[in-house]
């Protein structure tokens, strides 16, 4: 009795919350102002795509903007939230997933500034109308700069270079995090669907941006025989290493060939100018802001950079397309359940923790249709399961 | 032939104690020098008007109400730790692990607050907080006094690398106790049900802890002057000969100091932790555990003045942050501008024990006298 009287209460409190802020009085365009926390500068690969796109669009829409760089992933973050709220910024963002909390702590206390945060977990459980999380199918592009590596390990098989069994790839990660292994996951699947033999290795730096750990960990890759590595971390670390060893490098956040101009192929990136469009429109037009936005290759927020054809295997950009095409008409899904098993077997039924608590609790299922459902119930990925074919050289962070 | 042997052009000598009046004279224009120098590395690079600039510190510091209490909130950290940190610098123990000592403090917090959440009530979670920070930083700060008493290990060292353990330990358990899965960052703890957390007071969260720091201040201030211990520890730091010649045990002053000096850096982690942060990370001290041995030097280890240098300190580091945003430019900006900040008054201490003269005149001088 009192569970469904506590939740009868919860539900009335959502609906007055919903039909309280559902509407927000539109802000004219020239009164936008915009604060932005970075946790790094513009040498890190991440925080600069971020850079460019909030520049685009401010620049476009001709609004303000004040930027803190360099915010680490603690109070420091709330105070540069609060900061730019005493600024005057009518909307604020953070790229950052540790920025979270903070956001929601500033978003709590100043409930008429809007915080839009990237990469987080908690806005469609924490029901603030203030709050909300943006990520994009990122998935997707992983999957395809993916195909560009088989295409390029499919090359060094054809020609004699390697022979099948050496068809291992490389991936330095950040953290063992559910973003990181859907991101791995993915580029791993892309490689696959072209070169069925491939296996991969990862080692994680237990930092998002760490140059030497980075360049460390892709160069103990190279040494266990990877033929080709790509990076979810955000120094230019693996690139680097990648051309001093002459090995090819698969890349992510936006091109690196000036990095390595004989060794990278292609790199995925996430172009978040879509989102901030449309934030900016829904204050102007007085709309809520979705809680949770998932940006696509239809939306134009899953992007990929231009093929280096020095490298790149013949065919790419080709096979490539082909790939975008069948995501387009919703014929391919990078999770389906008949291209990878788990422990030998496939995978029919998983629970993931779509809601973030402290416990890990698995609370939804994601598998049906055939398909690992990703980035659906929420913006960030969730996909944390170790496929086979994909070996952890340590799990310490 | 002497005469042609040539002398260097600058003569450098200790000299004899100087008035209080022009000890801080010497400061002052040290920090003056150091903001013009600050002016002309901003103009340089910003091409903006240097007033704007200095203006720019003061309304970083203290524009909004909201920032002087961030300003007062730093301050009462930064100063709680250098409070912490004097009474070893007293007696000549120079303790240069605050860093972990307050890290550890942060780390028994938040372990309370993770493990003991839900069990009992939040007053008694709170006092377990306290009780293990003050535990936590105490032993922290006795293991390198134990060595010291009784093998004479060099407390310098000692302290710096229990600084690293404390970061690696914080570090593990960050990982233990992550918050998602894999995320490496344990959030805000209890950010729901706020378990834990130290009640508002005055309807400013920051208040409280601004009020702890003040009362300690006082109480330190008579704890070094005006108390049996304290004697103790001024006279081991004159001459341990003398000490023990009067009888006093050397080794437990040296111990007991230590841990008062480690308990009052727990203190300031769990205020940290339990006050404002209410998270864990292996930076969540932010080399205050440094900057306070410099706060404390300056005060001449006057807990008095060292609210003046701690926050002198804190107003310069929050400005420069303040430009590097106002102005467009990166983090690293704001860190030059500290630093040359804390380069001119670190180097003023060098003219305040010594002077400088052009030999060629002292020396006459030095003659003249005979």
């Amino acid at each position: 009795m009192k569970k469904i009287v506590a939740l009868i209460l919860a539900l009335a409190l959502c609906l007055t919350c919903m039909s309280v802020f559902a509407e927000k009085a539109p802000i004219a365009q020239e009164n936008i102002k915009v604060g932005f926390i970075f946790l790094h500068d513009e040498q890190s690969t991440y925080d600069l795509n971020f850079m460019k796109a909030i520049d685009e669009v401010a620049a476009e829409k001709g609004i303000a903007l004040v930027k803190k760089v360099g915010v680490p992933e603690g109070q420091e973050c709330y105070e540069a939230a609060m900061d730019l709220v005493d600024e005057g910024c009518n909307v604020i963002f953070a790229d950052s997933f540790g920025h979270e909390p903070y956001m929601i702590q500033a978003a709590k206390e100043v409930p008429e500034v809007e915080f839009c945060h990237a990469t987080g977990t908690r806005a469609h459980t924490e029901g603030l109308s203030n709050y909300h999380n943006a990520f994009a199918a990122i998935y997707e592009g992983r999957y395809l700069a993916g195909v560009a590596a088989g295409m390029k390990i499919k090359e060094m098989i054809d020609s004699g270079k390697i022979t099948v069994d050496q068809a291992k790839m490389g991936y330095v990660g950040a953290f063992t995090y559910a973003e990181v292994i859907s991101g791995y996951t993915s580029f791993y699947l892309g490689a696959k669907s072209v070169v069925p033999e491939v296996t991969m290795e990862v080692t994680f730096t237990g930092s998002w941006y760490d140059l030497s750990a980075e360049a460390e960990g892709a160069q103990k890759l190279i040494d266990n025989g990877c033929v080709l590595i790509s990076q979810h971390a955000d120094s230019l670390g693996a690139p680097s290493t990648c051309e001093a060893a002459g090995v090819p490098n698969v890349s992510y956040n936006g091109t690196t060939i000036e990095a390595g101009p004989n060794t990278f192929i292609v790199s995925s990136r996430i172009n978040w100018a879509p989102y901030y469009r449309y934030v900016i429109d829904c204050l102007v037009n007085g709309t809520a802001i979705d809680a949770d936005y998932t940006g696509t290759i239809a939306t134009g927020s899953v992007e990929l950079s231009d093929i280096n054809t020095a490298v790149a295997a013949e065919g790419t950009a080709e096979a490539i397309e082909a790939a975008k095409a069948a995501f387009e008409a919703g014929t391919l899904k990078v999770f389906a359940t008949d291209t990878y098993t788990v422990q030998g077997a496939a995978q029919d039924s998983y629970m993931a923790d779509v809601d973030t608590d402290e416990a890990y609790t698995a609370d939804t299922e994601v598998v049906a249709d055939g398909y690992f459902h990703e980035s659906e119930y929420r913006s960030a990925p969730y996909f944390d399961v170790q496929i086979d074919g994909i070996t952890l050289l340590d799990t310490a962070f | 032939m002497s005469e042609k042997k040539r002398e260097p052009l600058l003569h450098v000598s200790k000299r004899a104690s100087l008035p209080w009046y022009a000890v801080w004279g010497i400061r002052l224009a040290a920090v003056a020098l150091a903001l013009v120098l600050c002016a002309i590395v901003s103009i340089l690079v910003t091409g903006e008007n240097p007033l704007q600039i200095f203006s720019t510190i003061i309304s970083g510091a203290f524009g909004t109400s909201r920032k002087v209490w961030m300003t007062l909130q730093n301050t009462a950290i930064l100063l709680c730790i250098s409070l912490a940190v004097t009474p070893a610098f007293r007696m000549r123990f120079w303790n240069v692990g605050g860093e972990g000592q307050a890290l550890m403090g942060c780390l028994a917090s938040a372990a309370c607050m993770i493990l003991l959440r839900g069990t009992m009530p939040n007053w008694l979670l709170i006092a377990c907080m306290l009780l293990a920070s003050l535990l936590a930083g105490g032993i922290w700060g006795a293991i390198p006094a134990f060595f010291k008493a009784k093998w004479n290990t060099n407390e310098t060292l000692f302290t710096l690398m229990m600084n690293y353990i404390a970061t690696q330990l914080v570090a593990y358990f960050v990982i233990l106790w992550e918050v998602p899965k894999g995320a490496g960052k344990i959030g805000i703890i209890n950010q729901q049900t706020e378990i834990g957390w130290l009640p508002v007071v005055g309807g400013q969260k920051y208040m409280l802890n601004v009020i702890i720091v003040s009362v300690l201040v006082l109480l330190m201030f008579f704890y070094l002057n005006y108390s049996k211990h304290g004697f103790e520890i001024s006279v081991v730091g004159e001459s341990e000969r003398t000490a023990h010649y009067v009888g006093i045990k050397v080794d437990r002053v040296i111990i007991r100091t230590m841990i008062l000096s480690g308990a009052v850096c727990g203190l300031a982690g769990f205020l940290l932790v339990g006050g404002t942060e209410h998270t864990m990370t292996t930076t969540i001290v932010a080399g205050r555990g440094f900057t306070a041995v410099m706060v404390s030097w300056l005060a001449k280890f006057n807990p008095i003045w060292m609210i003046v240098t701690s926050m002198l300190l804190v107003v310069l580091e929050r400005g420069a942050g303040q430009i590097a945003t106002n102005f467009g430019l990166s983090s690293s900006f704001a860190d030059i501008l500290t630093g040359i900040i804390l380069f001119f008054i670190i180097g003023s201490e060098f003219f305040i024990f010594y002077k400088i003269s052009f030999h060629h005149s002292d020396a006459k001088e030095a003659i003249a006298r005979g």
